[in-house]
């Protein structure tokens, strides 16, 4: 077995049995499974302490899993640009409750990310502070990029907004 | 409210910037809150270019995606191209040949070039440079003839494969290449020469548009805004893909993160990229352009008419796609404005499961309000020229 890095090492001392390391896939990163209730505190230690230091939040996305169970996974992508080093972090949501802890806290930048999450999966992130759909309107019905909804499907027409009117 | 002590008394009022606005290029809403010039508040309003390319690549085979993947950062389609095919490749587990690595290096640089005239020469125009546009566009099209010289196409490229690239260099490219930069070294000169110690030109990027080092990381901003602020980050130096490794550059950076140094900072990563430029042209072996797996790359066309086999495999890949084992992978390249990243998801059919885009300026237009919050209506143009951001990649 390949050394294990400074990364998952520190995430085992810390929080023991509450992490689950798995198998490092294709492209060689660090892949840890996290508790939902647990990742406001992971991505605080891993942001924070002086030996990890990821400042850069990549990217924050959300795969659908229709057959599985829990169905969501949401997935965290960090990079530390001192130590150049780069880790996934994962978390299963239930499908009846799809909510999660906002990690803005932590990541600014994790804002939009999070709202797209929210528009495109109907992922709630508790405590968001402006939790909106952003790349599609306000009355789109449904979350799109879920597994169980249609290509094909077509929106119904809405009301002009009160606060469009007369804008032009 | 109207505050009347004031000699000129003004009103706070709403301005909508966008979604089509002279100096908004690309679509995109800034909600702008203003009192009298200065700024209070912007939002951004983004989305109007949501095409569901996530959802689309979803319903494709992983070579049906390529051609999605040029409509993204529409200035540099190229990087599009081999970021998602280095993606699925690393998901393959197989490893392209070294003509192969030196031509898509050879493309990435093009297309870097071609992003930053963009850039450059549209902000130039908007602070009345009307002579940068022309020029930058002029250097522009000199490499889209290279562009369209190597594919076939200008803007819609898809000209990587998986496993390999479409076409070989046609014959006289490498002399018609060194004439070209040539000439575009020295309109890149012209246009610095016009802007870096021009008065008005300095003084409306000086000092606006600031995001420190900090914010950029806060907000997750990649890219000549970052190395403006003076990070030392780029991909091609962080994590060498191809070739870059063998490549003798240099990554510039700036110090006060203002639009200034964001100029700068693209001004002489274009010089960069011409010295790489030059040293594939130099360095690149004979050999083939892609793997020789017909189980994975498409045939060349004149075999698929002229032999039974490659005719097989052509339909087999057309009409079945490849099928990757199951797993996922996350491979960034670095783009015309920072970390293109692509996060395939595979479930071992011939579709991908997910297909993530992580494109650079959705972070990027995310840190407007930082940059403009409390300045002047003015420096909404040159800042929003330097963030340089393309609709197509930021809504996907």
């Amino acid at each position: 077995m390949a050394e294990e890095s400074v990364t998952i090492r520190k995430l085992r001392e810390q929080f023991a049995d509450r992490v689950q390391v798995l198998p490092t896939p294709a492209d060689g990163m660090d892949t840890v499974k996290v508790k939902r209730e647990d990742i406001l505190d992971v991505c605080m230690f891993l942001r924070t302490d002086g030996d990890l230091d990821y400042d850069l939040m990549r990217d924050l996305t959300c795969v659908d899993y229709i057959h599985e169970k829990p169905r969501f996974e949401v997935v965290y992508h960090l990079y530390s640009i001192y130590y150049s080093h780069a880790v996934r972090l994962k978390v299963r949501l239930e499908e009846r409750d799809p909510a999660i802890d906002t990690v803005t806290g932590v990541w600014v930048g994790a804002n939009w990310y999070e709202r797209e999450a929210y528009d495109l999966y109907g992922i709630k992130f508790n405590n968001h502070p402006d939790l909106r759909r952003i790349l599609l309107y306000p009355e789109f019905v449904g979350h799109p990029l879920r597994k169980d909804y249609p290509i094909d499907k077509e929106q119904p027409l809405f009301e002009e907004r009160e606060e469009t009117k007369g804008v032009r | 409210m109207a505050d009347l002590t004031k000699e000129l008394h003004t009103q706070c009022m709403t301005l909508q910037m966008g979604p089509s606005h002279p100096a908004m290029h690309g679509t995109v809403k800034l909600l702008v809150d203003v009192d009298g010039e200065e700024i209070h508040i912007v939002k951004p309003e983004v989305g109007y270019l949501h095409r569901g390319f996530e959802k689309m690549c979803e319903n494709s085979t992983y070579h049906q995606v390529t051609p999605f993947t040029d409509r993204l950062n529409y200035v540099s389609p190229f990087i599009n191209n081999v970021g998602y095919a280095l993606a699925v490749e690393k998901l393959l587990g197989i490893d392209v040949p070294e003509r192969c690595k030196y031509l898509r290096v050879l493309a990435c640089e093009i297309s870097r070039i071609t992003d930053h005239l963009t850039c450059l020469g549209a902000s130039g125009m908007e602070l009345a440079a009307f002579t940068v546009l022309l020029y930058s566009i002029e250097a522009r099209e000199w490499m889209w003839e290279l562009v369209e010289a190597l594919c076939g196409a200008r803007l819609t490229t898809t000209w990587t494969r998986i496993g390999g690239v479409a076409y070989d260099m046609p014959e006289g490219f490498e002399q018609k290449t060194h004439q070209e930069l040539d000439k575009v070294k020295r309109l890149i000169d012209d246009i610095s020469g016009l802007l870096v110690k021009n008065r008005i030109f300095y003084d409306r990027m000086r000092d606006t548009g600031v995001l420190t080092a900090d914010e950029c990381l806060a907000y997750g901003v990649t890219g000549p805004c970052l190395r403006a602020a003076g990070v030392y980050y780029d991909v091609r130096k962080a994590k060498p893909y191809l070739v870059y490794d063998r490549m003798d550059f240099e990554v510039p950076l700036g110090k006060h993160g203002d639009n200034y140094d964001k100029f700068m900072v693209r001004v002489i990563e274009m010089q960069q990229s011409i010295r790489i430029i030059e040293q594939v042209l130099d360095q690149i072996p004979d050999g083939p352009i892609s793997v020789d797996d017909p189980k994975i790359t498409l045939p060349p066309k004149e075999k698929v008419y002229t032999s039974i086999e490659a005719l097989v495999h052509h339909f087999n890949i057309i009409i079945k796609g490849i099928r990757p084992p199951k797993g996922e992978v996350y491979v960034a390249v670095e783009g015309g404005n920072g970390e293109l990243g692509f996060y395939v998801v595979s479930d071992g059919s011939d579709k991908p499961w997910k297909c993530r885009c992580r494109g650079p300026c959705f972070p990027i237009v995310q840190a407007i309000p930082k940059m403009l919050e409390g300045s002047m209506i003015a420096d909404v143009i040159p800042t929003f020229g330097m963030v340089n951001m393309i609709g197509g990649e930021m809504d996907r």
